[in-house]
């Protein structure tokens, strides 16, 4: 263990020096403020100003469809098992053969994921199997009250007309 | 008859003044008002990012919104504080802010009547200032002296650890660059050989050159410009002399127990301070109105430009105070106590002698400049 010893700076012999010195240190300092103070400010005026986002953003969920409309969720519940945050909640159902909502054997009856507890690690993309779950590039979930931060499946299932479109805007992993 | 017994131009003078101080509380205030803005605003421009832009077109209406929410305020006085001295510090701190202003001359005067407006003339002039003390300087350093009365009081009235270490910070800091600037005003007081203010500024303008940049002693002006500066500074508890509120050790210092309307009072006084200390500097050193000289302009043109030359300078003086705070770190307590005794003050003493010595051999100035 060695022990670094503090010893202050030698006294300089030239105390004249020393003070123009000083107020050459001084001089640079303001000259540095100076000079930003003409630089463009580099902060970004959020709300008319939107931020890029990168390609894998993880933002709020979103369910899939297939092409044909039906739901890829099957209602496995492996997202809400993957979830450290245990923000997801799926009720699984019998998938009805004469009106299929999914193109499994169940589909999720309910789905819902609590946006307070949510951390966007996109464990839940990564576990489904059907590529159902999807992290959309959208973040701005500010709400005011807890009940409304609560996000179900009509929220977050795709419209029917936009079915089968492979979303430029959300996380996909790998 | 009692009407006629009335001298109307001691009742026009009378409310002359009164319009006059009026006025100038209140243009003291807004300056305070904006001065804020415009620190918040330059301070973010040299941070590289914008200051307050979202009340109003620029963030122009920002200090209102301050001053509503200030005003608003819960205004708490802590359970042990001495309550009567805690109400009434924030009143002394500002109060002599606001009232040194009526000795400070922004321009000379001007004639109204046929005559000059020279002392003893008898010629009714428009003046630009409240009062023409023959002593003006050492009324507006005995007023200056009297605002530190208010943080001392505040900090011990507060009942709190940290604002009585701000308050005796404030006295100790307050007493030790007084010194040094008074010794400084001595300087140009010597050189202009009257302590009126009025005065002072004529005699530069009579000379042709503020004092700051005059060489006939031997630029003993300069020096004590750089003196006066520095301890101008550290008197109006400004960074990077700002030991008595040390956000760093000391929470707030003198102003920690103080909230809404108390609080904004003493954020009055730090910046009502700011325009004083800058306006005193500009009528002892660089020549009040200069380059609007009566010699120069004539008194009724010179009247009108000078105090937009004031002005410009004051602007600069304030924009000067918000560089150093930008750029600067606070000083050590005891680095700030050696610095004033150990080098403003045997500065601004040399100096003072220096320039005695060469006003009472050359009562003119040095040559060849005179």
């Amino acid at each position: 263990m060695a022990f670094v010893e503090l010893t202050s700076p030698p006294l300089p012999s030239n105390r004249v020096s020393e003070t123009l010195g000083d107020f050459q240190a001084i001089a640079i300092g303001l000259g540095v403020t100076l000079k930003h103070l003409f630089q463009k400010p580099i902060t970004m005026q959020y709300p008319e100003e939107q931020p890029v986002l990168s390609g894998r953003h993880r933002g709020r969920h979103e369910l899939r469809r297939h092409e044909n409309g039906l739901e890829r969720c099957v209602g496995c519940e492996l997202c809400a098992l993957a979830c450290p945050a245990k923000a997801i909640y799926v009720e699984g159902a019998e998938n009805p053969p004469d009106n299929p909502i999914s193109i499994g054997e169940r589909y999720a009856k309910q789905w819902i994921v609590n946006m307070i507890r949510c951390i966007f690690c996109g464990f839940c993309v990564e576990a489904c199997p059907t590529e159902a779950v999807q992290l959309k590039r959208v973040f701005e979930l500010a709400d005011y009250t807890r009940q409304s931060m609560v996000y179900t499946k009509e929220m977050l299932l795709v419209p029917n007309d936009q079915r089968g479109l492979q979303p430029e805007d959300s996380w996909l992993p790998g | 008859m009692i009407s006629a017994a009335i001298n109307w131009n001691i009742v026009l003078a009378v409310v002359t003044a009164f319009i006059k101080a009026f006025v100038i509380v209140n243009v003291l205030l807004v300056i305070f008002a904006y001065m804020t803005l415009t620190e918040r605003k330059v301070m973010g421009r040299m941070q590289v990012r914008y200051g307050p832009n979202r009340v109003g077109p620029f963030g122009l209406l920002q200090p209102i919104a301050d001053g509503i929410k200030l005003a608003l305020k819960e205004d708490v006085t802590p359970s042990q504080a001495n309550v009567w001295v805690h109400t009434i510090a924030p009143i002394m701190a500002l109060v002599p802010a606001l009232i040194i202003f009526a000795v400070i001359p922004i321009g000379p005067s001007i004639p109204v009547e046929q005559g000059a407006c020279l002392p003893g003339s008898t010629a009714t002039c428009w003046t630009w200032y409240i009062a023409n003390v023959n002593v003006g300087y050492l009324y507006a350093t005995a007023i200056a002296s009297l605002g530190v009365y208010g943080i001392v009081l505040a900090g011990w009235a507060s009942n709190n650890k940290y604002s009585l270490l701000g308050g005796l910070r404030a006295s100790a800091q307050m007493l030790s660059y007084e010194l040094a600037q008074g010794l400084a005003a001595l300087t140009v007081v010597l050189m202009a050989g009257s302590i009126s203010l009025y005065e002072i500024v004529g005699q530069q303008n009579r000379s042709g050159l503020p004092f700051a940049i005059w060489p006939p002693f031997i630029f003993g002006g300069t020096v004590a410009f750089v003196v006066y500066l520095i301890a101008g500074v550290a008197e109006t508890n400004r960074a990077p002399f700002d030991l008595p509120e040390a956000e760093g050790e000391l929470g707030a210092g003198f102003h920690t127990e103080y909230s809404g309307f108390k609080w904004s009072m003493f954020f009055m006084a730090e910046y009502v301070n700011m325009v004083n200390v800058s306006a005193l500097a500009i009528v002892l050193f660089l020549g009040g109105w200069w380059p609007a000289s009566p010699y120069w302009f004539g008194p009724t043109l010179a009247g009108i430009l000078g105090p937009i030359f004031f002005i410009i300078k004051l602007a600069l003086f304030m924009f000067f105070f918000i560089w150093l705070r930008t750029t600067l770190p606070r000083l050590r307590f005891d680095r700030l106590m050696a610095l004033g005794w150990k080098v403003l003050f045997p500065v601004a003493l040399a100096n003072l002698v220096l320039t005695a010595i060469f006003v009472a051999l050359w009562p003119n100035g040095v040559w060849p400049f005179v």
